[in-house]
């Protein structure tokens, strides 16, 4: 059963009110917990704290109050099912072409992918670039505009840091942000479909 | 405040800058500033030192060398005395470090403890760096990686990782003396010190008092480990959304930089870096030699004309 939880927050300063929420979101499976601030500061770091952490936000202001709902997990089995349908898909880019053989081909066919992924209604969720996958994302890229068109759609574009120094292309970096293998562990396994590109 | 026009005050309340600058004569000028604050680390003499290395900064984000200081404390009297005495010996050994002396001080009651200086320096009043000196063309220069304040919030909560807590303390420690004498020698044209109202608080001043606009490269500018991940995570003191709303319609941000990343560009910071304006041609100069004397220098921008936003963000 889905737990409701109300914790007060209000006249408790600043990180206070997020680490209660912490606690009560830790203390269950799932549910939701409603977090009562009395200021903006606390509204901004609460919601901030619970979007990032991959769950429902819904602010109400009652009486000067903000009640913050805050869901975690699916409301019933079928509605997990249709998160996990919508959920976009994450790419993993390992390589600066596409496939095995001709170089002057991968670099065609990694072309053509990224034309098609810019072109798509619903776009992946992220790019996760690693090895010489992230000569694709740094100056003198032939994908770069596709790329750029993918980060301007919300997707996330991640560059391994490690990589970017190994090839030295730390200042080159023209798309999206860089990211360290924690970070991008977490997409991969926060991520219901993972496709890689090597 | 009523307007002063002593022409001896060469620096003043009207430009928001770090200290007031008095020309005693023609080559030596006075600074003076005060600056004191309740605890941001646990350690009594760690906090002491911290307190210390903030109340020198003033004078060094002026282009000026502290000589002496006097200490201001409030401290309640269910507290240990030893309490109060770590904190002075910290503060003590930081003003010495800078090459000042401690002459004296004031105590009195109160229930949070709160620990800092009134610093006097000396410079000539030719090179005196107000922030009121940046010129179109000049490159920005940050001595220290951001988000003091970020961590210490986290800090408390008790969920900034190890490494992030030292980075923070370390840099808290740090006077900016070194950055400040390679400075003074390499031509930088305006300066003012990192503290309260953030980066873009300061910037937001310096361009003001300058009459310019400042383009910041969110790309550059350093920040402390860990940092972005505890913005993230809700670890925003007030103080950064006050900096961010009271910056309203000044700031120009790109869209798509996330507010866990601009909230590091408002946290206020305790005992920050310099941020200083350098003509294009002594950029090099300055960073390399800020770099050898283990200075953590990055450029972080230019200046341009004025334009509608004093602070754009690239």
């Amino acid at each position: 059963m889905p737990e409701i939880k109300k914790v007060d927050c209000r006249g408790l300063a600043c990180p206070r009110p997020v680490i209660e929420t912490k606690k009560a979101l830790e203390s269950m499976d799932r549910g939701t917990v409603i977090t009562v601030v009395d200021n903006d500061t606390a509204r901004e770091n609460v919601t901030l704290f619970a979007r990032n952490t991959g769950h429902g936000v819904e602010v109400e202001k009652i009486n000067g109050n903000y009640h913050i709902a805050i869901t975690k997990g699916g409301t019933g089995e079928t509605r997990n099912e249709q998160i996990k349908e919508l959920t976009p898909a994450v790419y993993l880019v390992t390589s600066s072409q596409l496939g095995q053989g001709s170089p002057d081909l991968g670099q065609v066919l990694m072309k053509s992918l990224m034309v098609t992924l810019s072109e798509m209604d619903r776009p992946p969720g992220a790019l996760l670039f690693l090895n010489t996958g992230v000569m694709l994302t740094c100056q003198g890229s032939p994908v770069l505009e596709q790329i750029k068109i993918l980060a301007s759609k919300g997707v996330e574009i991640i560059s391994c840091g490690t990589c970017l120094e190994y090839y030295k292309l730390k200042d080159k970096l023209e798309a999206g942000r860089v990211g360290n293998m924690m970070e991008i562990n977490g997409f991969m396994t926060d991520s219901t479909k993972v496709i890689t590109i090597s | 405040m009523p307007a002063i026009d002593d022409p001896n005050l060469l620096v003043g309340l009207k430009t928001s800058d770090d200290a007031a600058v008095y020309r005693l004569t023609d080559d030596l000028a006075i600074i003076q500033t005060v600056d004191f604050f309740t605890p941001v680390v646990d350690d009594p003499y760690l906090f002491g030192q911290v307190a210390a290395a903030n109340s020198l900064s003033d004078v060094y984000a002026m282009g000026g060398k502290p000589l002496l200081a006097l200490n201001i404390v409030c401290f309640p009297n269910c507290l240990s005395p030893e309490v109060l005495e770590q904190i002075l010996r910290g503060g003590a050994e930081k003003v010495a470090e800078a090459g000042a002396i401690i002459a004296g001080g004031h105590t009195v009651q109160d229930d949070v403890p709160k620990y800092g200086l009134a610093v006097t320096g000396l410079a000539h009043p030719k090179k005196i760096l107000s922030n009121a000196g940046a010129s179109p063309g000049d490159f920005l220069v940050l001595t220290k990686p951001l988000g003091t304040g970020i961590i210490n919030t986290a800090v408390k909560g008790g969920l900034a990782p190890e490494e992030s807590a030292q980075a923070a303390l370390e840099t808290m420690l740090e006077l900016n003396r070194k950055a400040a004498e390679v400075m003074v020698r390499s031509g930088a044209t305006s300066c003012t010190d990192i503290t309260g109202f953030g980066l873009l608080g300061h910037a937001a001043e310096m361009a003001q008092a300058s009459g310019v606009s400042l383009e910041f490269w969110a790309d550059s500018i350093p920040v402390l480990p860990g940092v972005i991940d505890l913005a993230a995570m809700g670890m925003i003191p007030a103080g950064a959304y006050a900096n961010r709303d009271f910056l309203t319609g000044r700031v120009n941000v790109p869209e798509n930089l996330k507010p866990e990343i601009t909230a590091v560009f408002y946290d206020p910071q305790t005992s920050g870096g310099l941020l200083i304006s350098v003509p294009a041609a002594m950029l090099d100069l300055m960073t390399e030699e800020m770099k050898r004397e283990g200075v953590r220098a990055s450029v972080v921008g230019r200046v341009r004309e004025r334009e509608s936003a004093p602070i754009v963000l690239l």
